[in-house]
């Protein structure tokens, strides 16, 4: 088309680009914001001086603060990190690693850049920047306020690493349960085209709109009085289901599931149907074709339902506070707590670094994930 | 595919949700016509201080749960019919109330102002949704390629992150002398709270919501961008049509079965809303239908949970979501039945 007749205005492109860099500022602010209070005292996380929230004039007076030098080096250490995460490490883990292996491959290359990288920032940089700093004169006097003090006492004072254990449990075992179970029925139902299966899926939709706290209501007095019932079967050593992780789990894959085979049936419905009647006609069973021919080719969709699930799992807050007790709790109702129960400004501030350190793990995953969320959200939509 | 396989592969899926989805319903609905109490039994307790010239003998009446054996409290469950709706809806109050043309009366009792809030937070919240979801996948189509990836990664942190802390985080921005209220504060010359009072609350939790999920919008909108026909644009343009108008009677239809399908998604969840509660503690202030449950639920300083009165909400709360999928649903339908 020609593009002469499409020829936006000035004032249009201007208007469209004000428009986008605001939008883009209100999408990442508070986020930002929470991280840059997180590295300061409670004088200034809560200063009602934009400035002097960013520059720390008090976290300064403590002692706690970055040189010029020190932000530059930091700076120069992230952007190094970053190209070698994207362009070095992928294609050494190419070359290197031998076909079949390459997800050993991927492991070892992120693990290495993990490694090193938290060597040289937490180790390294320290010990050159107290060599230089002193010698540079004003470029080595601080002028940043910049604490970590908070981080440590969220994950080493108040046992947050024992929050971040029972997510990581919670959030790997609904992948791996949901993924497992949703993608032998997306297929199922991707190759059907019975009534039968339409209405599954109808019915998954009217689940997906349940109210979560219309479930709980059904789970909890099942749950709290589980040793009771379920003692005729299992004999003296029947569990209480409440509080138990792996009943969450359980709970969680469930709510999941109609979401994930929705989804991983639109995937399903992309693969053609060609490839598994070949293999049937070579004389494959249904199950043979599945995981012979379907299961290589399957991966971009399950990664990104994985991804899905891994949010539904990683963000609840609803469930998992109901359903496990105040002592055995994940990170986003912990933090929940901590919020309304502290009312000193510390405190608030140990609970924005908590808040802070759950955010930080999602951006990464957006940051590496970015084109599988994307053709998750447009998966459902775009194909009808 | 014959029937045996396709159950195969589908039963584990069908079995979990039939036990945790399907099986829960059941059970919340027969809860919620059953009422678990402990016994209490009235017995005379005589208490004695001592007097001056004779001990002072109180008798009174004490109403106690009674213990079995192992010294655990006796509950029973009875047949109450419908008494947790009533004790939820309290109808009298209610009609006195609207007849009396009390709003704040009305808006009292728990049940009611939780329905308030949850349909005027729906029913605000969507077209915002819808607009500035819109407008922003019309800019970042008109953003120049290397500046979308970026954009799209900025857009997409809002949609990601945990919905607590996203309200959290917007919470800290407001509360007591937050940046925000300070700028606010310089702007207009007056003394603002943001947590003072209710309609301040319901417009940051409004705020919070159209941040959050316009991302989602923003990027199906996006992609729906991507398939618009540039034939009828280019025919649009010859017989004279302004930008406008070219986004009006082509771009727009074009995108509406995804406006339809996000509107959809938008009702389902914004129904739900409960994080903002959480995230802004606002429960002195403003509940949604969802947090009257959750609070049922949570056991109370005796250490009960009064599962049937959540039973009771919780039914109540389904209704809503039933007459909000009639229509798509009987649209799904029309089209399945047409497509065979």
């Amino acid at each position: 088309m020609s593009s002469r007749a499409l020829r936006q205005p000035l004032s249009l492109k201007l208007t469209s680009a004000t428009f986008l860099t605001i939008w883009c500022v209100i999408a990442a602010f508070p986020i930002f914001w929470i991280a840059v209070m997180s590295f300061k005292t409670p004088v200034d996380a809560f200063d009602a001086n934009a400035l002097n929230v960013i520059f720390g004039p008090a976290t300064l007076a403590k002692g706690n603060g970055l040189s010029v030098l020190a932000i530059l080096l930091g700076l120069a250490v992230l952007w190094g990190t970053f190209k070698v995460a994207s362009k070095t490490m992928p294609n050494m883990v190419r070359s290197y690693s031998k076909p079949g292996l390459q997800w050993l491959g991927w492991l070892v290359g992120c693990a290495a850049v993990a490694i090193g990288f938290l060597l040289v920032f937490f180790a390294i940089l320290p010990m050159v920047l107290s060599v230089l700093n002193p010698v540079l004169g004003p470029l080595g006097q601080d002028v940043l306020g910049l604490t970590t003090e908070h981080y440590k006492t969220v994950w080493i004072d108040r046992g947050f690493s024992n929050n971040f254990q029972n997510s990581l449990l919670v959030t790997a075992g609904v992948v791996s349960v949901s993924l497992t179970v949703g993608t032998l029925a997306g297929y199922g139902l991707a190759r059907s085209g019975s009534n039968l299966a339409f209405w599954i899926l109808i019915i998954a939709l009217v689940f997906r709109a349940l109210p979560h706290s219309v479930l709980v209501a059904g789970y909890l007095p099942v749950f709290i009085s589980s040793a009771e019932w379920l003692s005729p079967i299992l004999g003296d050593n029947a569990p209480t289901l409440y509080g138990k992780p792996w009943a969450v789990i359980a709970v969680l894959v469930a709510i999941n599931q109609p979401f994930t085979i929705w989804m991983l049936r639109s995937f399903f419905q992309n693969i053609p149907a060609d490839l598994d009647e070949a293999a049937r006609v070579d004389g494959c069973s249904h199950f043979q074709a599945f995981r012979r021919v379907i299961m290589p080719v399957m991966w971009p969709g399950v990664i990104t339902t994985g991804l899905f699930s891994f949010l539904l799992g990683y963000n609840d807050f609803l469930v998992t506070s109901l359903l496990l007790d105040a002592q055995n709790q994940t990170m986003v109702p912990a933090i929940a707590g901590m919020f309304n129960r502290e009312t000193t400004t510390t405190d608030q501030v140990v609970a924005v670094a908590a808040a802070v350190s759950i955010t930080a793990p999602l951006f990464l995953l957006v940051m590496v994930f970015q084109r599988q969320i994307v053709s998750g959200l447009t998966a459902g939509a775009v194909k009808g | 595919m014959n029937f045996k396989t396709f159950a195969a592969f589908v039963g584990p899926s069908i079995f979990m949700m039939l036990l945790f989805i399907a099986f829960p319903l059941i059970s919340v609905f027969s809860q919620s016509f059953y009422l678990t109490q402990p016994i209490y039994e009235i017995i005379e307790v005589e208490t004695c201080t001592p007097g001056f010239i004779t001990q002072t003998c109180v008798t009174e009446e004490q109403s106690i749960p009674k213990l079995d054996e192992h010294g655990d409290i006796i509950k029973v469950t009875k047949f109450v019919g419908l008494q947790s709706y009533r004790n939820v809806l309290e109808l009298e109050r209610a009609w006195d109330a609207i007849t009396s043309g009390s709003w704040r009366a009305f808006q009292s009792i728990d049940f009611w102002k939780a329905l308030r809030f949850t349909l005027t937070f729906t029913l605000i919240t969507l077209p915002l949704n819808i607009g500035l979801g819109l407008a922003i996948a019309l800019v970042i189509n008109n953003a120049s390629k290397a500046v979308r990836g970026p954009v799209i990664f900025i857009s997409l942190l809002p949609f990601i992150i945990t919905p607590v802390i996203g309200a959290l985080s917007i919470n800290w921005l407001f509360r007591g002398d937050g940046v925000l209220t300070a700028a606010m504060e310089w702007y207009t010359g007056r003394d603002i709270a943001m947590f003072a009072q209710a309609w301040t609350i319901e417009l940051l939790m409004m705020v919070y919501r159209v941040w959050h999920v316009a991302p989602f919008a923003a990027i199906v909108l996006y992609a729906g961008l991507q398939t618009v026909n540039q034939d009828s644009l280019e025919s649009a343009l010859i017989d004279g049509a302004t930008r406008w108008q070219r986004l009006r009677y082509v771009v727009i239809p074009h995108l509406m079965p995804l406006i339809v399908f996000i509107s959809m998604i938008h009702l389902m969840d914004a129904y739900r809303v409960f994080e903002e509660i959480v995230g802004f503690s606002s429960q002195g202030h403003v509940i949604s239908l969802q947090w009257l449950t959750y609070d049922f639920l949570v056991p109370d300083q005796a250490g009960n949970r009064s599962i049937s009165r959540a039973s009771a909400s919780a039914m109540l709360t389904m209704i809503g979501i039933i007459v909000l999928l009639i229509a798509p649903l009987r649209r799904t339908w029309r089209d399945h039945k047409g497509g065979h």
